[in-house]
């Protein structure tokens, strides 16, 4: 932490905002503004890096460096920054088309060598920017200008993907959350490594009320599991127990609270966390949001880098004149 | 008994195997042995595809061509003196190319009717006069070695591994090489395996030996050194060249050297020679796949890093979207493209001329990047530093276009001191009121270098069109159509060298015209057409986009302009759209390099017409 003060205002750029009115990335937009003064970071030390769509569009309205790129291979460029320069605090601005489908493989391999990279993942199950097509997270039989007659595919879960791909930390949270979503931004910056924080996000033109179930508010208190590490996992109505060696969801009349599993984030086996992820369907039925996984493991930057010093450490820094002179040598009079 | 040493001028010669023979490593063996003597060498490996094909089958037939003298040459020879021949696919597969009385040694023990049938001999070359009018030395060359290395604790197999020395052994005498220098190497390569170590020495030694006692040799050869400008040289490929080049810039310049790579053949040598450089701070990223391998580079670029990316035609062409975000976002860039034999997966391990339209023209858009093409292996150094030169001053993505042949192949390079380096150091933007991140140097066109960290200048750039000054997204017609056009102009106003034209006599009407890695074959044509009296002149052109500023004019001197190409005539057609010129096109795609007689005669048609 420096002593720069800083307001939100700092961070809001010159540029006029162009999603749709309603957009959910208005109010993510906001939250991280808002939060980006308590990082206590010189506006010129962080980027954002995005890829293409609707949320891409992120990095213009931060006053900070930013990069608006091309389609998914936001997380291969910002990955090529942070090992040079890992001085930077780095975010990475993507929706569920450009982090996975187009830009899938960079996401996975971004996150199983754990470079510093903020991942915030705007998932509003549709694309946006190309006008109302299906994403790898629609539902399936979804109804769409592509899928007239509904949709065949079987949607991805993010938080199960990113796990699967050894992320060393992982949430979720809500667009309209503003209290939940800067906590997730808070823990994912103090988080060593690559961090991804799925947020659910309402497109109001060609998805609207995709979410309802976690915003409504006759419904939402049913439906949201909260993970807080070491508390036991529940929504108001809910909970959720360990049953033959599985996790479920029961209603809290029918069990004791210390019955119920309490959450460690910490937890070193990912087969805990992908087990919570598993309990949110795409009905969303029930969703945990929160901390699925946070642990610790060797940032890659840092890895990078210290292979270099360790190297120059025992061998001495590098000459150009006996490197170029290496080898079978012969001299000419 | 004592035996006449002969003095010659040059020998090319092949060594021929299989894939798992060793070929390559006795071939660069002996190119080492070579150049300590002060000799100018040629060198051109030429492997399959299959690491290890079919044991004994025509397919997975390896070799090394050297070819050496005691002056000054360009190419590995057309058809080589001597081809060692470890087994009836290699005699099969290289036959063709010897003329009558080269000498062939081959290994006698493996001319058995099974490895014959392998190959469609129907009867032993050796016994039924297929070779006659060729010096055949048919030496048992797996039996000697093993029944050297009988007093060792060794399975028959490793014992016959070691045969490629044995061979090594004998060329070496017979070409009165040192063997000190194969005697360090092997100690240096076994020092962790004793047993192979003395192995390999032991059959070394024993081939060295053979040659010096056996009747089936009555002479050695002796190639005096080559005249070279005076200075400390060493061997040198063009892979290594370039490797060499971008950390002697990344000094040079004072940045960091990124390299973001996936490996392919015939590139991969670059990413493996990098990784070994850590000492100078660079940075290898193996990355997932091609684009994020050219996208990390970008991302490195955009930190104040030289960003590098190394490929070859298939890679190259998945990498097209991310260079089109570098010409947008006018970042220094730096894409090597080793070309080999395509399209598609082509053929791996040729070479081939056949991406530069896609270099030039292969992406989205008005697209403009700077090309260049080093023309040997030893120029790989030079063009890899002058890609960073205009690459950084410019803020423009540059492509470096080798090929296989210059790739593997290698040559006698003098070694710089670095006092004949150039200066490369750039200036970042600083901290200004009102930054404008697309406001441009009026002289280059470059706009800012403007990298995270530097306080005040904090900004948005992207793929979107750009503003200009501002960099702020802008649909307006009039300056889409204005920044289109200045990102063009600023391609075309780099500084290139002029082309030098080699015209001796100053009346030729007829220009050989290459590029790239062409050089060679063409110079040696041209040398031969001379001594036969011929007026030709000869131009090599290593900057592609832009072209050099007095290019019109040279094509405007000459009746006739020739451009031999490995590919369908790509340059000949940008010379043409151009220029306006007519050009002759000379093109051979078979994955190989052009030959020096087949340049001769194809200038000679010319000459004649």
């Amino acid at each position: 932490m420096t002593d720069v003060t800083l307001t939100k205002r700092d961070f809001t750029s010159d540029q006029e905002v162009r999603w749709c009115p309603g957009c959910g990335d208005y109010s993510i937009l906001s939250t991280v503004q808002s939060f980006l003064p308590t990082l206590g970071l010189p506006r010129e030390n962080i980027v954002f890096i995005s890829g293409i769509g609707c949320s891409s569009r992120f990095p213009y309205y931060l006053e900070t460096f930013g990069i608006h790129s091309i389609h998914g291979r936001a997380p291969a460029i910002a990955s090529g920054l942070a090992i040079s320069r890992p001085d930077l605090t780095i975010f990475v601005i993507t929706g569920d088309g450009d982090a996975l489908s187009i830009g899938g493989n960079h996401l996975i391999h971004a996150l199983r060598r754990n470079v510093n990279l903020k991942i915030l993942l705007f998932n509003n199950r549709i694309y946006g920017l190309t006008k109302g097509q299906y994403s790898p997270t629609s539902e399936s039989g979804k109804v769409t200008k592509s899928t007239p007659i509904g949709s065949l595919d079987t949607p991805f879960n993010p938080i199960s993907l990113a796990l699967g791909a050894e992320a060393t930390f992982v949430a979720r949270s809500i667009d309209t959350d503003r209290k939940h979503l800067t906590e997730m931004l808070q823990a994912a910056a103090a988080h060593k490594g690559s961090a991804l924080i799925e947020i659910y996000q309402n497109c109001p033109i060609f998805n609207d009320d995709a979410f309802l179930a976690v915003k409504d508010g006759d419904t939402k208190g049913a439906t949201l599991l909260q993970l807080i590490h070491g508390s036991p996992i529940k929504s108001e109505t809910h909970g959720v127990i360990m049953e033959s060696g599985s996790m479920k969801v029961v209603e809290l009349s029918t069990v004791s609270e210390r019955d119920l599993v309490v959450h460690n984030a910490n937890n070193p086996d990912p087969s805990y966390a992908f087990a919570l992820s598993r309990l949110s369907s795409s009905e969303l039925d029930h969703v945990p949001v929160g901390i699925f996984r946070d642990v610790a493991r060797a940032e890659y930057s840092s890895l990078v880098n210290q292979q270099i010093a360790d190297v120059i450490a025992k061998d001495g820094a590098g000459n150009l004149a006996s490197l170029l002179a290496s080898g079978d040598t012969w001299v000419v009079n | 008994m004592s035996k006449t040493v002969v003095p010659l001028h040059q020998v090319s010669i092949r060594f021929a195997g299989d894939s798992g023979d060793g070929m390559q490593l006795t071939g660069d063996r002996f190119t080492m042995d070579t150049a300590i003597l002060g000799n100018d060498i040629s060198t051109l490996p030429n492997f399959p595809a299959e690491i290890r094909a079919p044991q004994g089958t025509l397919l997975g037939v390896s070799s090394f061509q050297l070819h050496f003298a005691d002056h000054h040459i360009q190419t590995p020879g057309d058809a080589p003196d001597v081809l060692v021949a470890m087994n009836p696919a290699a005699l099969k597969a290289n036959i063709k190319d010897l003329a009558k009385g080269a000498t062939i040694i081959v290994d006698a023990d493996e001319f058995v009717p099974r490895n014959l049938t392998k190959v469609g001999y129907e009867t032993n070359p050796l016994e039924d006069g297929a070779l006659d009018g060729y010096k055949v030395h048919p030496i048992a060359l797996t039996s000697l070695t093993v029944a050297t290395l009988s007093e060792l604790n060794l399975s028959r197999k490793d014992a016959e591994r070691s045969k490629n020395m044995f061979a090594l052994g004998l060329l070496t005498w017979m070409y009165s090489r040192p063997t000190e220098t194969t005697e360090k190497f092997l100690t240096g390569k076994f020092a962790k395996k004793p047993d192979l170590l003395e192995a390999n020495l032991l059959a070394f030694k024993a081939g060295w030996n053979f040659g010096e006692t056996t009747e089936e040799f009555s002479v050695s050869y002796q190639i005096a050194p080559a005249k070279m400008p005076a200075g400390k040289y060493r061997n040198i490929s063009g892979n290594t060249a370039l490797s060499y080049g971008l950390i002697a810039a990344a000094k040079q310049s004072g940045l960091k050297l990124f390299l973001g790579s996936y490996p392919i053949t015939p590139a991969s040598d670059i990413l493996h020679e990098l990784s070994k450089h850590k000492r100078f701070g660079v940075i290898t990223f193996q990355a997932e796949d091609e684009i994020a391998a050219v996208g990390s580079a970008l991302g490195a670029a955009y930190g104040g890093a030289i960003g590098v990316t190394s490929t070859s035609g298939p890679g190259l062409a998945l990498k097209a979207e991310m260079i089109g975000l570098g010409v947008m976002l006018e970042l220094p860039l730096i894409v090597i493209d080793v070309q080999r034999g395509g399209p598609s997966t082509g053929l791996p391990t040729k070479t081939e001329q056949a991406d530069l339209l896609q270099a030039m023209y292969g992406r989205n858009g008005e697209s403009p990047v700077v090309v260049i093409a080093p023309a040997t292996p030893k120029d790989c150094f030079n063009m890899a530093i002058e890609a960073v030169r205009i690459a950084t001053t410019y803020r423009v993505p540059v492509f470096i276009l080798s090929d296989g042949y210059i790739a593997n192949g290698s040559e006698p390079w003098r070694i710089p001191d670095e006092t004949e380096l150039p200066d490369l150091h750039v200036e970042f933007a600083h901290t200004e009121e009102n930054f404008m991140p697309y406001s441009r140097d009026p002289k280059t066109l470059a706009r800012p270098w403007a990298i995270p960290g530097t306080k005040g200048i904090e900004h948005r750039i992207g793929g979107v069109e750009k503003a200009d000054q501002t960099g702020a997204i802008s649909y307006d017609p009039t300056n889409h159509d204005f920044m289109v056009r200045t990102r063009a102009a600023k391609v075309a106003g780099v500084q290139v060298p002029d082309l030098t034209v080699d015209d001796v006599t100053g009346d030729a009407k007829v220009l050989l015209l290459g590029w790239g890695s062409t050089f060679g074959p063409i110079a040696a044509a041209v040398e031969a057409l001379r001594e036969n009296g011929q007026k030709v002149a000869q131009a090599h052109l290593k900057y592609i986009n832009p072209f050099p500023k007095n290019l019109g004019d040279v094509l405007a001197k000459y009746d006739r302009v020739i451009v031999p190409e490995m590919n369908l005539g790509q340059l000949a057609l940008l010379l043409r759209s151009e220029f306006l010129k007519d050009i002759t096109g000379y093109n051979k795609v078979r994955g190989l390099p052009f030959s020096t007689t087949e340049i001769i005669e194809a200038t000679m048609a010319v000459l004649s017409d």
